[in-house]
């Protein structure tokens, strides 16, 4: 049963484990190619660096292959970083000539009693999802990859919420949600004694069913990165874990998480950053209400812009914007410089 | 890079790519000003996408007629409609035609904000200047008495009935109710006999705000006082609180408002024209969006006024404005204001314009004769209801109830500051009548007042 790969002992704890097949083809090519560019020494490559070889060594086309990118990234991703950033120092009707107002801007966002409601909606918004969210597709995964017949079924299961278009996964939801004890959910739910519910007509309850929605939309998708993550885990792991007496618990605890932990520790930034830029379900499911229970930033830096002033405010929502931009990079640097020495064991 | 004709063909690609942003980009750029002979070129809205051939070819007969009378202009008509979602957008894209449509609802927001002209000038000089009801006018004027929209069409707020669900409850359509109470006694009895919500309002984004302020009105109160200038947030007056306690007696008492409580302008119509909801308060122009776009049943239409209560007792008034975009020049506000005048005033004015715009709405399968309010006096509007008499097809009779007395009641324009502001503002507060048992209105209001204060304050 144990007979020696080739791979074997890559299992004990290799840095930044190989922890999906392809990740690993693309680390194991780079490691190729980097052994035989290195070797031919290095002194070579630099004298490659001058106007004439670029050229003759076809940079010309490269950059011609790459000027649409350059140009289309440009002009509607980094040009309109730019204006924001510039926008948010100045008082502007996008008619008249901009004025400079300095940090006013900000200082209105956070004079804003809405702003303090929408910071604890985002927050509470992302812990929800975090207790919900977060588990839920590891545990589904890992039941699946347990699963010996039909896996790719329910694969296909898992990610169809994905390919369902968000507005129209939101929409139906809503229609799911109506609180008369005819909506679709109370009519289940009534099926076995309970509701109606009041869900998303409910301050207290309006958050808790978008997030449940939210978790629904967006598992499929993490469930495919953990199963594929799974396939990656060395299975003389598990052998030796069981030769050793681990129970199914004691191996998802001592082998299956911790050689996941490089992808969870990915999911779950990417799951903040997601988290903390909600806009299109509580902008569908109930705009923010009721009694401004489900606004979050990135709603409130729509309001701002475009929704009640008709555009009079784009000063606030760019100064937000940017707030929370800076916000979230610090955090990504944070967590990555906190967990960058768990992540290489 | 081997072949030429490679590099040729990636040469060519990369600039039509160019050239196809460089276009997308100078075509974001609204209607020019004066071409190379002098002539002003004007963009203006026509008609609603997907409106029919018919109805297209009848407006640019009025552009052709328009554009020999006035050879030094030419138009350049844009297809339009005002939607909720989507104008904020056309406005900060800066893809507004010269002429384009708002409602009242937006002007003032749009004055403080100047992105729309001063056409003070012009529209005085228009020979019929004193003839426009002043009331409506101050729609689209500041508070120095400048103009800056012109009324196309005025309507007043008034309660929305289905007269199905009226009949269904035993009631009788044709004698709706008069008073609030009568309105509470009504929404019981339908709730309870059809299991529609009897009564329901607005609550969300904006419209939540706008709908209270129509309740506050009715009830005798307004929103701000105006003194030199100061003004002063009133949010938290009797009126409100009396239309909002009305909204906390129905929910929590009768239960006569069904379960969602989350309605704004688009998906309350929707409900009450699916026959979700008995009653609701709206403007008295929504029979085309009922009609066309949520395919009610005109059988099924209704609406009568708004109980007035208290001295002050008034019926907040709504309507379309024209405007002239910001970025127009000179000469452009000028052609602007003769266009304005040609194809949306003369229609009250003068005959044929009354009968060639009747056609073309007919042909548009849009409403013609919806219950409107005079934007001049109101033997004029009679007089041009009765040319177009053969093209009315919305059902007058059930408009009656209406019809009959809208003239006997005041008409007041929406707060003038932060009009959107404020309506924001109160919408939570409407949503937490709704769906909080033990909201306390007062406090509530007090909060929203002091808000709405801190708004006006920094202007």
């Amino acid at each position: 049963m144990r007979t020696p790969e080739p791979r074997a002992g890559r299992g004990d704890g290799p840095s930044i484990p190989a922890v999906t097949p392809r990740y690993s083809l693309v680390q194991e090519g780079t490691a190729a190619t980097m052994t035989t560019l290195t070797k031919p020494a290095p002194t070579k490559r630099r004298r490659a660096r001058n106007p004439r070889t670029w050229l003759r060594g076809g940079g010309l086309s490269n950059l011609l292959f790459a000027a649409p990118m350059i140009i289309i990234f440009g002009l509607f991703s980094f040009y309109p970083i730019i204006r924001a950033f510039v926008m948010s120092f100045q008082k502007t009707n996008l008619i008249a000539d901009p004025q400079w107002v300095g940090l006013l801007n900000f200082q209105r966002v956070l004079e804003d009693p809405v702003f303090w409601v929408a910071l604890q909606n985002t927050g509470w918004f992302a812990l929800l999802a975090l207790i919900f969210g977060y588990p839920i597709p590891l545990i589904a995964a890992v039941l699946m990859s347990e699963v010996r017949r039909a896996r790719g079924l329910y694969s296909v299961l898992a990610y169809l919420p994905v390919v369902i278009p968000p507005v129209v996964a939101v929409l139906l939801w809503k229609f799911f949600y109506d609180a008369g004890p005819n909506g679709v959910f109370n009519t289940m739910l009534g099926w076995v004694g309970l509701g109606p519910f009041p869900w998303i007509q409910d301050a207290t309850m309006a958050m808790p069913s978008i997030v449940l929605e939210a978790t629904w939309a967006a598992a499929g998708g993490t469930i495919i990165i953990y199963l594929a993550a799974l396939t990656g885990v060395a299975p003389e792991l598990y052998d030796a874990a069981e030769i050793d007496g681990a129970g199914i618990w004691r191996k998802i605890w001592h082998v299956t998480l911790p050689q996941l932990r490089g992808v969870l520790l990915i999911t779950l930034i990417l799951q903040i950053i997601g988290t903390a830029q909600v806009f299109l379900e509580p902008f569908l499911f109930t705009d923010g209400g009721p009694a401004n229970s489900t606004v979050t930033l990135l709603q409130l830096i729509y309001r701002y812009g475009f929704q009640n002033s008709l555009g009079g405010n784009y000063g606030s929502a760019t100064a937000l914007s940017v707030m929370l931009a800076l916000f979230l990079a610090l955090l990504s640097f944070v967590y990555f410089r906190l967990t960058s020495g768990w992540s290489k064991n | 890079m081997k072949s030429p004709i490679k590099a040729l063909t990636l040469t060519v690609s990369a600039l039509a790519a160019i050239g196809l942003l460089a276009s997308c980009s100078n075509g974001a750029n609204p209607g020019g000003g004066e071409s190379a002979d002098g002539q002003v070129e004007l963009s203006v809205v026509s008609l609603i996408p997907g409106t029919e051939q018919a109805a297209f070819d009848a407006f640019n007969n009025q552009v052709k007629q328009f554009e020999k009378a006035n050879p030094d202009i030419k138009i350049k008509p844009v297809e339009y409609e005002w939607k909720a979602d989507t104008f904020p957008a056309l406005l900060a894209g800066g893809t507004l035609p010269i002429v384009y449509t708002i409602p009242f609802t937006d002007g003032q927001t749009l004055i403080e904000n100047g992105q729309i002209a001063d056409i003070t000038e012009e529209v005085k000089a228009l020979p019929f200047y004193d003839k426009f009801n002043k009331n409506v006018l101050s729609a689209g004027t500041d508070d120095k008495g400048h103009i800056f929209a012109v009324p196309r069409e005025a309507y007043g707020n008034g309660l929305q009935y289905n007269r199905d669900l009226f009949t269904q409850a035993g009631l009788d359509p044709d004698k709706p109710p008069t008073t609030w109470d009568e309105v509470r006694a009504a929404a019981k009895t339908i709730s309870e006999k059809t299991g529609a919500a009897g009564y329901m309002q607005m609550t969300q984004g904006a419209t939540g705000g706008w709908q209270t302020t129509v309740a506050t009105y009715a009830h005798g109160g307004r929103m701000e006082e105006i003194k030199g200038d100061k003004v002063t947030a009133t949010l938290d007056t009797d009126a409100t609180k009396k239309s909002l306690q009305f909204l906390k007696d129905l929910r929590w008492e009768d239960n006569s408002m069904g379960s969602n409580f989350l309605y704004d302008w688009g998906t309350i119509n929707k409900a009450f024209a699916s026959g979700q909801i008995g009653m609701f308060t709206g403007g008295s122009d929504l029979y085309t969006a009922l009609i066309r776009e949520n395919q009610m049943d005109p059988a099924h239409y209704g609406i009568t006024t708004l109980p007035l209560e208290g001295k002050d007792g008034a019926v907040l008034g709504g309507g379309t404005l024209s405007v002239v975009n910001g970025k127009a020049s000179e000469a452009q506000k000028k052609a602007a204001v003769k266009w304005i005048n040609f194809y949306y005033l003369q229609k009250y004015l003068d005959k044929d314009a009354a009968i060639t715009d009747a056609k073309t709405l007919a042909a548009a399968n849009q409403a013609v004769g919806t219950p409107a309010l005079p934007i001049f006096d109101k033997a004029t509007l009679d007089e041009s209801r009765e040319w177009i008499k053969d093209y009315i097809n919305v059902p007058q009779d059930q408009v009656a109830p209406f019809t009959s007395k809208i003239f006997d009641q005041p008409l007041v324009i929406e707060p003038t500051k932060s009009t959107q502001d404020i309506y924001g503002i109160l919408s939570p507060v409407v949503q937490a009548v709704l769906t909080d048992k033990n909201a306390d209105i007062d406090a509530l209001l007090k909060q929203a007042n002091a808000d709405a204060q801190a708004v006006l304050d920094r202007g």
